[in-house]
């Protein structure tokens, strides 16, 4: 048999099972609505519930006795939209809102806050944050300073004073500079959303065939362990692609996250990142035999990890060294770094390509494994 | 009908721990995340890799700039001479934010006039963009405090003193730890429930377990008690591990604790008996349980605030048992609130393990393939 023959019967037996795949996906329809109604359902459900951004935080405001220059103070709260100041009489009425959760923070002026103003040291304001949750205790934190500026600068204009200050900070953020949250948490939710989309359409293929006995009638054919495998992987990719093509789509046009690279580089780094997730659910489907262990296998791998060691939220360059090395072995990491640098600073092919290189590797040694586990299990 | 039930519960066990593998992955994972998801879940910046570019020739920039050595939050990677140099060490994220201080910095400042040091941030991550610059803001604050001082100059008429109730040092791990034991319990009873009915169904072997003297409720009680006995024993273990070894503090008692535990539990274990005997296979039973813990888990409150979400996103909240569990966790660990404060969040979670036991039980009889 000359080559060109055996390479055009492979395309044909190819063809056949790929199809056949076609047919059974279209006969189940959970997959169907896994790869396009689960990308909507959740990227709109995130996009618009995740934020970072707190405003309006209520605040209580203990004014212990009312004058002009507490009104003064107090107007620089109302006016900020980053509060939403309720005045209390006492330090007590105050604490026992924050007890009950009801404010975030409460800011104290004394009795004798109209003297202290005029004395030397100047009047303490106290401010009480609650600190469970630290990262809003900061942010809240900073609000206050910057509430507290604004009523200095009005303060000191107002009575001709000069202010002192000898170092001041001029910040410039790049590639962001309203600091939006929405514009870095859209495009890690994509990466969270099409992990758990490329796991879910493959994690149970293999092992179901296993299971049903049906691979065994797979592999009497002529078709090869590597045909089987792309079979597979071609319609849930094809699957794949629409979903992802559906959530770019939105975060573009729906949550406006501003495109600054160019899309066939986004499109072709998605388009690997799809075949390391499918690679990965075919890798936890071969491995764990039953789809009982496959479903639980998935469940632990994918979303968890994608969404706390991915940089998607918290940095990884402030995680343990340990924990760092564990996170090369997420995909979602490599492809969290290429969106969010795509989106939001262009094409910068030197994060671009470290990373794509990551997807590379982690792609061919779970179709590798894959297609050797596969293998061995005939013998 | 306690036998009856007794029977069921063994034979639910060994199906869950007869093969090794479902063994290891019932035992093993859970663990091994909470210690790497406990270390990777923080908002305390470290080391975070950053550019010097002194264009002044004085001592106090230099000392300004010595200050940010001294940080932890900080690590200064670079040092450069040129602004050119800025752009491609930021956009290739080889450090995080360039500090820069003019030619001018020294001479302002010993002159009175302020003197303006820059900070170019990597905005990518907005968060990170945003705790760096706070980091910065503190530094530079310390440094104003100190110089004014030094030189005798006069101070601002009002001054901020800050506290932190119920973490003192703002420790964001205080916050993530407890979190993060809400999320593991709910992902073992996912693990345990979700695929149970489904497989039954799949192998036909749950219309055999119908035609059995055993009644629904038994049933019920027969699939529930493993999942929730498997779940309490792992939060229980996560708890200890919480606190002996992140040593996150409990203040709180054992009993509200244990309280909001095994509320949980029930809800939990109801959503996922209830996903698992819609599904007809697998597969369905699989993507349910995804359905149901991902938006339960990021829309908990446990990285973002619920507050910070429009107010449809946070109606849709309340029917999320993890939100009211992560309440009670935060509550009694940080706070030591008390079990009568935290009633407004147990009644919840009852209602929804309530509601989903008795769709359960209903779609035990009347879904049939």
């Amino acid at each position: 048999m000359s080559r060109d023959t055996h390479a055009g019967s492979s395309r044909m037996r190819l063809r056949g099972l790929i199809r056949k795949e076609f047919l059974q996906i279209m006969r189940d329809p959970s997959s169907i609505a896994i790869a396009f109604l689960m990308p909507v359902f959740l990227l709109l459900l995130f996009g618009y519930g995740v934020s970072l951004d707190s405003e309006h935080v209520p605040v209580a405001l203990v004014v212990e006795q009312p004058g002009v220059d507490a009104a003064e103070f107090a107007a620089a709260f109302h006016q900020s939209r980053y509060f939403e100041t309720a005045v209390y009489p006492s330090t007590k009425d105050a604490e026992q809102a924050m007890m009950a959760g009801r404010v975030n923070a409460i800011v104290v002026l004394r009795q004798d806050f109209a003297q202290q103003l005029r004395r030397k040291d100047g009047a303490p304001i106290q401010l009480i944050v609650n600190g469970v949750d630290a990262n809003t205790a900061r942010i809240v934190s900073g609000y206050v300073q910057g509430a507290w500026g604004k009523w200095l600068e009005h303060y000191a204009l107002q009575r001709g004073l000069q202010l002192e200050v000898p170092v001041q900070m001029e910040q410039r953020v790049w590639f962001n500079s309203e600091l939006r949250s929405r514009n870095f948490l859209v495009p890690g939710l994509v990466a969270i959303i099409m992990t758990l989309i490329g796991a879910l359409l493959t994690a149970m293929v293999m092992a179901r065939e296993w299971e049903r006995g049906t691979m065994e009638a797979l592999l009497v054919t002529p078709l090869s362990m590597s045909e089987v495998i792309i079979g597979k992987l071609v319609p849930y990719f094809i699957l794949g692609m629409g979903g992802l093509v559906l959530a770019v789509g939105m975060a573009l046009f729906l949550f406006e996250v501003p495109l600054r690279g160019s899309l066939w580089v986004l499109f072709a780094a998605s388009a690997l990142f799809l075949v390391t997730a499918l690679g990965m659910g075919l890798l936890i489907s071969t491995v764990a035999r039953s789809q009982f262990v496959a479903g639980m296998v998935a469940l632990i791998a994918t979303f968890l990890p994608a969404f706390l060691l991915s940089g998607f939220i918290f940095d990884i360059g402030s995680m343990p060294g340990v924990v760092q090395a564990i996170t090369h072995l997420i995909a979602a990491r490599y492809y969290v770094a290429i969106l969010q640098t795509v989106f939001l600073a262009g094409n910068v092919w030197s994060v671009i390509l470290p990373n794509v290189l990551g997807l590379v590797i982690l792609a061919s040694v779970f179709l590798g494994v894959t297609w050797r586990k596969s293998r061995k299990r005939l013998e | 009908m306690l036998g009856r039930i007794y029977a069921l519960v063994i034979k639910e066990f060994l199906a869950l721990l007869k093969d090794k593998r479902s063994r290891i992955v019932l035992i093993g994972p859970p663990l091994i995340q909470l210690m790497v998801f406990g270390y990777a879940a923080t908002f305390d910046l470290k080391n975070v890799p950053f550019a010097v570019y002194n264009e002044d020739r004085g001592v106090e920039s230099r000392e300004l700039l010595a200050a940010f050595d001294g940080s932890p939050s900080f690590s200064r990677v670079a040092q450069i001479m040129r602004e050119g140099e800025i752009a491609p060490l930021i956009d290739g994220r080889q450090v995080l934010m360039v500090v820069h201080a003019g030619p001018d910095f020294s001479a302002n400042l010993l002159g009175g006039k302020p003197a303006s040091l820059q900070v170019i941030v990597d905005g990518r991550n907005s968060n990170t963009a945003m705790l760096a610059i706070n980091d910065v803001r503190d530094i530079v604050e310390r440094f104003n405090r100190d110089w004014m001082k030094q030189h005798g100059n006069s101070q601002p008429p009002a001054h901020i003193e800050t506290r932190a109730w119920f973490n003192p040092n703002l420790e964001s791990r205080w916050f993530f730890v407890p979190g993060i034991v809400g999320i593991l319990t709910l992902l073992v009873t996912m693990l345990v429930t979700a695929l149970s009915v489904a497989r039954e169904r799949e192998q036909g072997t749950f219309d055999q377990l119908l035609v059995t003297p055993l009644r629904p409720v038994e049933i019920l009680i027969g699939k529930t008690l493993p999942g929730f006995i498997i779940g309490l024993a792992e939060a229980s273990l996560i708890v200890l591990a919480a606190v002996f070894w992140f040593k996150v503090p409990l203040l709180g008692s054992l009993f509200t604790l244990y309280t909001g535990i095994v509320l949980f539990l029930l809800s939990g274990v109801g959503v996922g008996l209830m996903i698992s005997s819609f599904a007809a296979t697998q597969q369905q039973g699989l993507l349910g349980a995804f359905i149901f813990m991902v938006p339960a888990i990021i829309l908990s409150g446990f990285a973002t605030p619920i507050r910070n979400m429009p107010q449809l996103v946070q109606d849709i909240t309340l029917l999320d048992p993890m939100r009211y569990f992560l309440l009670v966790l935060r509550g009694v660990f940080l706070e030591g609130m008390p079990f009568h404060l935290l009633i407004p969040q147990f009644w919840p979670m009852a209602l929804i393990g309530i509601a989903a036991f008795s769709i359960a039980g209903w779609l035990f009889r009347h879904r049939m393939y």
